[in-house]
């Protein structure tokens, strides 16, 4: 069944073609553009779920990733006053913070939790706005998110935003000035894969703002199918940081989102159902041993 | 005796303090971390000037690992 699932996709991705209205987010050195910044990268990890802030800091490094997520909590009172700080093995002189809003299930706490990222990293305005809607599913609640995102655009945040995969609600946080559309690939942590690949492709022939896959990576076929499809890039955390080898898996990460990258823009091949092509040539083959077969084909 | 409550914990102060007074009797000074007091953001440069009062409802915050 799962190889079954795994050639439908390729099938799929093979139904898809390059768009063109999209040249414009592609810089001569094919750089991520995010608000008016490049990145070379195109694959962004989150910090969480390691084993420890060296493995956190290995797998990163591994990653290649510029843009790391961070999240904001209340720090320990009273204890632990020596406690390593994420800060100083990620430090933001080296990496482009994104901090979450994740745990968020209003607009309240999600704009007071990054009105504290901000002022936590200097005035730095880029942001991941998510509003979860329910704690099993960690689902996005749009209704919530739109009005989340309409007071930080207000208050000059630059909103990268989570979102369902409804491409009309991602046209409208585009159409709202947010500066990248988030659609998740699956839920959150799952490690799915790309359930609705056809949803993705709506997203992305339509923004035109950069369209980033986060959530439900699993493995680096995933992130590489993504990219196939025609996304911007990848944001992921479970899929490194749960690996058995996460350093291994941060590197596998980094290739997989090159690969796809590079296909995507060489441009695949149609596919031909019920219709081989030889790549050698039809013509010069040795005669046959028994003359009378005739092994050409002139039709 | 003034009691603030920090990051949901209730706490009591014999004398009035204010933020810088309280960053460091929390050990958190030079740390990298954010305050809000009632809802409101504090800068760091506003600290010392920032006289807490009964009542006060502080969230103190740092950078964790997160997705």
């Amino acid at each position: 069944m799962a190889i079954n699932l795994k050639l439908w996709l390729l099938w799929v991705e093979g139904k898809t073609v390059p768009t063109t209205n999209r040249s414009h987010l592609q810089e001569s050195m094919d750089n991520l553009v995010i608000a008016g910044k490049a990145y070379t990268s195109r694959l962004l990890v989150g910090t969480g779920k390691y084993k420890d802030f060296n493995e956190t800091r290995m797998a990163i490094e591994a990653s290649g990733a510029e843009i790391i997520t961070v999240a904001i909590r209340r720090t320990n009172i009273g204890q632990n006053a020596n406690e390593p700080n994420l800060l100083d093995v990620l430090p933001p002189s080296h990496y482009t913070l994104l901090p979450n809003t994740a745990g968020c299930y209003t607009v309240d706490d999600a704009v007071r939790t990054l009105r504290l990222a901000r002022e936590l990293l200097d005035g730095h305005s880029l942001v991941k706005l998510e509003v979860l809607g329910d704690p099993k599913t960690l689902y996005p609640n749009m209704v919530e998110t739109l009005k989340a995102a309409e007071i930080l655009i207000k208050e000059d945040f630059q909103v990268m935003v989570y979102t369902s995969d409804d491409p009309i609600i991602a046209k409208q946080l585009e159409e709202m000035g947010c500066v990248a559309v988030m659609p998740l690939a699956s839920l959150i942590g799952s490690g799915m894969g790309i359930l609705n690949p056809w949803n993705l492709q709506i997203i992305i022939d339509n923004a035109r703002i950069p369209v980033l896959v986060d959530a439900g990576v699993g493995t680096a076929s995933d992130a590489t199918i993504a990219m196939e499809l025609g996304c911007d890039g990848v944001l992921m955390n479970t899929a490194i940081a749960a690996a058995t080898h996460p350093v291994l898996m941060a590197s596998a990460m980094k290739k997989a989102v090159e690969s796809g990258r590079e296909a995507y823009q060489a441009g695949r091949m149609p596919k031909k159902l019920y219709s081989a092509s030889p790549s050698s040539p039809v013509d010069g083959v040795i005669a046959p041993a028994d003359s009378t077969v005739t092994r050409k084909t002139a039709q | 005796m003034i009691q603030l409550t920090i990051n949901g914990q209730p706490q009591q102060f014999e004398s009035p303090i204010n933020l810088t007074q309280l960053v460091e009797h929390l050990a958190l000074q030079g740390k990298r971390i954010a305050i809000e007091r009632n809802g409101e953001i504090i800068a760091r440069s506003q600290f010392a000037a920032q006289m807490l009062e009964h009542g006060d409802q502080l969230e103190i915050v740092v950078a964790v690992g997160g997705g």
